[in-house]
């Protein structure tokens, strides 16, 4: 038996299937997968993300800490609220974990972290912090929820705090409100628009039956994951890890070089390599022939093996099987895919393949 | 609990046989096998003319979630696969005893069908999985 949630009861109730998931036991689905995806895509959908960290860093070089830690900058941070999505690196250049960070005050940031590498990241956290005299403290008495979809903020904000609902109304994309321990977040993992909201465990079960009563639909992690695949967005553990660089993982955008001087952990790994024409680059597929692309499927060109599917799988709103990939630095237009021994041709494209409910490559 | 009609005979890796009694049987997946893979997006079907035997990989279910093999509770010759599966694979979920069906198999060895599960028998089966 893994880790349950505060709604693990609820899921149940709801008709989840339940599945193990970074030692946690999570529903993947409440009854059909699809119906959860396009929910998302067309109204309002929710997702229990209490698994997932929540860990508030506190001290007065909060800040300096963070510019050291974290391969983007938090100086591109001015605003109370504003977040900003990073890698953190280990000294390899490798990924240790992607994450949310958001400026609260000069003394507060708060960092959301995966389920699954929470220990380590923990850990890692703790390591370096004391060099700064930064507070590192996980807040496992916190309950997440993602509520997500064109419909969701509308669903969603007149069932937070009173105090809470107007800051979260003006909210920004990327930008956050908090008051007492309701957190309001205008992020997400799938495309959408919509809210990550933070609250005390206690309120959990009110604020999803709440949601569900206004019509949200919950939905499990095998629609999350279909729609951060259309979103284009990477899955920590299959697109990239510890071994691989943020350059071969089309994470180029996070890193921010400028200014030259900011010795961030992993810099000097990576910026060996950047700009490397050897490097291999991160690319969308959509299969063109039939059947369903899937991670570690490998790709070719001709006789010539050029690369992995990192994570792939079937895309609702598209109709066809879409993946990422690592690939060689010359392969373009298009290559083929080894499914179960057979050559299928697929095409490259330029992730996202679905934002805001629109396609946005060529089928 | 999943249906678990009377008239069919299984296989314990959750695939149905229908004997139509004239030397042929249709194949498909149970409910319950349906259930535990989810919305179906892709089939692989054999081809017409294909020699399956039994206990043999010959077909490809794809729910959203993964890839999972079908294997042929009998051994013959394909005479008839469900192409209407192509662009509808859900039917299978819908309807897995009777517009989902997989593919038709004339039987080389008939008394294959005497080593297939009854409907108790099989109930069995799936309640031993779900403890």
């Amino acid at each position: 038996m893994g880790n349950r949630t505060i709604l693990f009861d609820t899921h149940n109730q709801m008709g989840a299937r339940i599945v193990p998931f970074g030692g946690w036991d999570m529903p993947l689905h409440y009854g059909s997968q699809l119906e959860e995806h396009h929910a998302v895509r067309r109204d309002a959908g929710m997702f229990d993300v209490c698994h997932m960290t929540v860990v508030d860093l506190t001290g007065d070089r909060v800040r300096a800490f963070l510019r050291h830690l974290l391969a983007n900058d938090v100086e591109r941070l001015q605003q109370p609220g504003k977040a900003l999505y990073s890698c953190m690196l280990n000294e390899q250049g490798g990924v240790i974990d992607d994450l949310i960070v958001y400026f609260m005050n000069e003394t507060w940031f708060r960092m959301v972290v995966n389920a699954g590498t929470t220990e380590k990241d923990v850990a890692w956290l703790k390591q370096q912090s004391p060099a700064f005299g930064v507070t590192v403290k996980p807040r496992h008495d916190l309950a997440m929820i993602a509520v997500q979809g064109p419909h969701a903020r509308h669903k969603a904000l007149p069932l937070l705090p009173e105090g809470l609902r107007e800051a979260a109304a003006n909210l920004q994309p990327f930008f956050a409100a908090t008051a007492a321990d309701w957190f309001v977040g205008r992020t997400g993992y799938t495309g959408e628009d919509g809210f990550e909201v933070v609250m005390p465990e206690s309120e959990a079960v009110g604020f999803w039956q709440a949601l569900a009563d206004a019509g949200v639909q919950p939905c499990g992690l095998g629609a999350r994951d279909t729609l951060r695949l259309e979103a284009g967005m990477n899955l920590y553990g299959s697109d990239m890890d510890e071994t691989i660089s943020p350059l071969e993982a089309g994470l180029n955008w996070t890193i921010a070089w400028e200014p030259a001087d900011r010795d961030f952990i992993g810099r000097s790994a990576i910026e060996a390599h950047r700009g490397d024409p050897a490097n291999r680059q991160f690319v969308g597929l959509v299969l063109i022939g039939r059947g369903v692309l899937r991670d570690h499927q490998k790709l070719f060109v001709a006789d010539r093996e050029v690369g992995e599917i990192t994570s792939g799988g079937f895309a609702p709103t598209l109709e066809k099987s879409i993946a990422l990939a690592r690939v060689s630095a010359e392969v373009a237009g298009q290559c083929e895919v080894e499914i179960r021994g057979k050559r299928v041709p697929a095409r490259l494209v330029r992730p996202p393949f679905v934002r805001n409910g629109k396609i946005r490559v060529e089928l | 609990m999943s249906n678990v009609p009377n008239d069919l005979k299984y296989a314990k890796s959750h695939e149905w046989v229908r004997d139509e009694e004239d030397g042929t049987v249709f194949v498909g997946i149970t409910e319950h096998a349906q259930e535990l893979l989810g919305d179906l997006v892709f089939v692989e079907l054999p081809e017409v003319g294909d020699t399956v035997d039994a206990g043999s990989e010959c077909a490809v279910v794809e729910s959203v979630k993964a890839a999972s093999d079908v294997y042929s509770p009998v051994s013959g010759e394909v005479i008839a696969i469900n192409e209407a599966l192509a662009d509808a694979p859900e039917t299978v979920n819908q309807d897995a005893f009777g517009d989902g069906w997989l593919f038709q198999v004339k039987l080389s060895a008939p008394a294959e069908l005497d080593d297939l599960l009854d409907a108790d028998a099989y109930s069995e089966v799936m309640e031993s999985e779900e403890h």
